[in-house]
């Protein structure tokens, strides 16, 4: 009795967590991202995600140079999806200049951002293997990759940076030869995604590494600004190709796949879709090409008139906006870029919160985030 | 006997084992990235030599040259001691492994109790690791790496008792010359099953690499060695997956049957230990990993209980096969 106003229940302890260090040097936090995750033996309790380590103040270098000497840096943001970076930026200019890009034009455009889209979500096929422990996948997603790459190489001469979507059209025509190697690959692809569901989406292992684990609800998502295959794993059906054609997608017959229960399985789902229904945009694309100029009349010096103007489209990982403020001069006043990397990673201290240390490598994997979009 | 040729004959017996330890396991790293380079539509290693044999040779004498590195803070010694304990228990199951009729190095009445004792042992050593190590991702995966061996263990032992039953002895070679009319894996295939998943889980393969998964704790309990001590790791790692199919090729597929001859005997038992080993690293290079609850519940819930009714089963028709043919 002497001590019962000292005594000290076992609970009321402050519990000693252990502190890990994921990155930025880790095999998988996709380039140099860290988070400081606190956890209970496997469980996580609390972690902080620390970005800034491939900062390069893209934003701020808009503002000292002229319109198209920035262009090529637009590549180096998202550089999975690099043509999709290029075509939302040109998308903003030409808007607020208003330049009539002709449909020849409009149609390559599309060709080449969905044949990166595809690209895109190889990569994330072969990462989110990796991420559950399987290395085949990788490799083989490469292997396919580099198909696509090889056509986007014959469009555009680059193979990862491309600087091939101008302001008012595109660089350069369609190629010859390049009718028949789209051809050759049209064929092929699906047999390998047919060959990828054989190797790993039907794997028992796979789905119980997947389903049920990073569940998000669409109310969540909505307040954390999410986008992309990562809000339609959730089951919004929320398309910017379909809610706000641009580039004269809404000429094109696509499905937009979606998810149910929100889950990694239902991203992952989502994404092998996507791909499909790339592909049958391409098709759709090449085969109804109109002819003409690739390339519209637009003076030598781009002066956007005063203004402003916040232009959207759907990248490979969710939403891609560029926001600019014109003063009628040489050079952005300001230009703000928001990127999908950014919102999801803001997202992941909600989303691995009571997670497995095995899990929340995997749900930050089906977020599918690249580092060079996050830090600009 | 005089107490110097004892010596020398064991020095030799040993010198002969480390050899062959050696050599196989250079063979095996080879033959890993070979098989997984096919499967990846990938050649492999090229360039040493034709088709790249001499690449492991190279691997082995660029991390033999290597500065020794002990970090600071580790537990010397526990650190330092680590990577050759690693060694002794698959040094020491190999003077019990019967490569062909007589081919032994010790014969002895409770071999493969005695095998199976000292496989555990090698925990021993990951533990050490991951403890004397200092670093955080190092003791998860020697954690790990203990929770799996523990597990899986208990089912690969009963797995083995099946065989134990239905050929009345312990003793490595009886078993196998138990085999000449049928291999068991036809009467105990559920059994083959068990012990063939639960040594992959034994020795960190794929799917059941938890204790080494690069994606989440960077490489578990041998994060912090390089060099020699590294490589160490490296080649204890395939020693025990030699040494594993090994044993389930001599209670499973009837080891050097159907041959008496030392020289075939060993050839065919070879021929069977690589074809459980090529299994072993086609698995390796389609599978995902569990994850660690699954992998517990997997251990648990499906196989110790599936182990057990083979045992049980076993049992019974053993009994009444005795019964029928008046042994009892």
């Amino acid at each position: 009795m002497l001590y019962e106003e000292n005594e000290i229940l076992v609970d009321d302890l402050p519990k000693d967590f252990m502190e890990v260090n994921f990155g930025p040097h880790h095999p998988s936090t996709h380039g140099v991202f860290r988070f400081v995750a606190k956890i209970d033996g496997e469980k996580i309790i609390d972690i902080e995600p620390v970005i800034g380590y491939l900062h390069r103040g893209i934003e701020k270098i808009a503002e000292n140079r002229t319109y198209i000497q920035f262009k090529p840096l637009v590549d180096r943001l998202d550089y999975t999806g690099a043509l999709n970076n290029e075509l939302c930026y040109c998308l903003t200019i030409e808007k607020l200049m208003e330049i009539e890009v002709p449909p020849r034009a409009q149609a390559i455009r599309v060709i080449c951002a969905e044949l990166n889209r595809i690209a895109a979500h190889l990569i994330f096929f072969g990462s989110i293997g990796l991420e559950t422990g399987a290395f085949t996948p990788l490799l083989f997603g490469f292997l396919d990759r580099e198909n696509i790459l090889s056509l986007l190489e014959m469009l555009a001469g680059g193979r990862l940076t491309f600087n091939y979507i101008t302001i008012g059209g595109v660089r350069q025509d369609i190629p010859a030869g390049f009718h028949e190697k789209f051809e050759k690959f049209r064929k092929e692809f699906p047999i390998k995604l047919k060959r990828y569901a054989d190797l790993i989406s039907g794997n028992e292992i796979f789905i119980n590494r997947l389903k049920n684990i990073g569940i998000l609800k669409k109310e969540d998502l909505f307040n954390w600004g999410a986008s992309g295959p990562t809000l339609r794993g959730s089951g919004v059906k929320f398309d910017i190709r379909k809610v706000e054609p641009y580039s004269g997608y809404e000429k094109y017959d696509f499905d937009i796949p979606v998810g149910s229960n929100g889950d990694v399985y239902d991203r992952y789902m989502v994404r092998m879709e996507e791909m499909r229904q790339s592909l049958r945009i391409v098709e759709q694309a090449l085969d109804s090409l109109p002819g003409g100029e690739f390339q519209a009349k637009v003076p030598k010096i781009i002066k956007p008139p005063e203004g402003e103007l916040y232009m959207r489209n759907e990248g490979t990982k969710g939403e891609i906006g560029f926001y600019l403020v014109s003063r009628g001069e040489k050079s952005p006043y300001r230009l703000k870029i928001r990127t999908p990397s950014f919102s999801h990673l803001n997202m992941l201290g909600f989303a691995l919160k009571g997670a497995y240390i095995a899990d929340a490598i995997v749900i930050l994997g089906s977020f599918d985030t690249v580092m060079g979009s996050c830090d600009r | 006997m005089i107490w110097w040729v004892v010596l020398l004959w064991a020095l030799l017996k040993l010198i002969v084992a480390l050899l062959f330890i050696f050599l196989t396991a250079l063979v095996l790293i080879y033959m890993l990235r070979k098989v997984m380079g096919h499967m990846q539509y990938r050649m492999g290693p090229r360039h040493h030599g034709p088709h790249g044999i001499f690449q492991t040779i190279f691997d082995a004498i660029k991390l033999l040259g290597k500065e020794d590195i002990v970090p600071k803070g580790v537990d010397r010694w526990t650190y330092i001691w680590a990577p050759i304990v690693v060694f002794i228990p698959s040094l020491t199951i190999f003077a019990f492994l019967p490569f062909a009729e007589k081919i032994v190095a010790t014969d002895i009445e409770i071999s493969l109790f005695f095998v199976l004792a000292i496989m555990g042992f090698s925990v021993i050593a990951l533990l050490m690791a991951g403890w004397g190590s200092n670093n955080k991702y190092a003791l998860l995966g020697g954690l790990r790496s203990v929770a799996q061996l523990m597990s899986y263990e208990i089912p690969m032992i009963i797995a083995a008792m099946g065989v134990v039953l239905m050929a009345g002895s312990m003793n490595l070679s009886e078993i196998a010359r138990a085999q000449s009319r049928i291999w068991y894996i036809v009467p105990q295939a559920v059994g083959f099953f068990i012990f063939f998943t639960a040594s992959l889980a034994e020795i960190n393969s794929t799917p059941f690499d938890i204790p080494e998964a690069e994606s989440e704790i960077v490489a578990g309990f041998n994060i912090e060695y390089s060099g020699f001590r590294f490589a160490a790791f490296y080649l204890a790692e395939f020693v025990n997956l030699f040494i594993v199919c090994a044993l389930a090729a001599i209670l499973f597929l009837g080891g050097w049957q159907p041959f008496k001859d030392p020289i075939y005997g060993t050839v065919i038992f070879l021929v069977k230990t690589y074809v459980l080993i090529f299994l072993a690293m086609w698995i390796r290079s389609t599978f995902p990993r569990f994850r660690i609850d699954q992998f517990m519940d997997f251990g648990w819930k499906v196989l110790l209980p599936l182990s057990l009714v083979n045992l049980f089963v076993t049992s019974v028709v053993v009994l009444v096969v005795d019964k029928f043919k008046g042994n009892i």
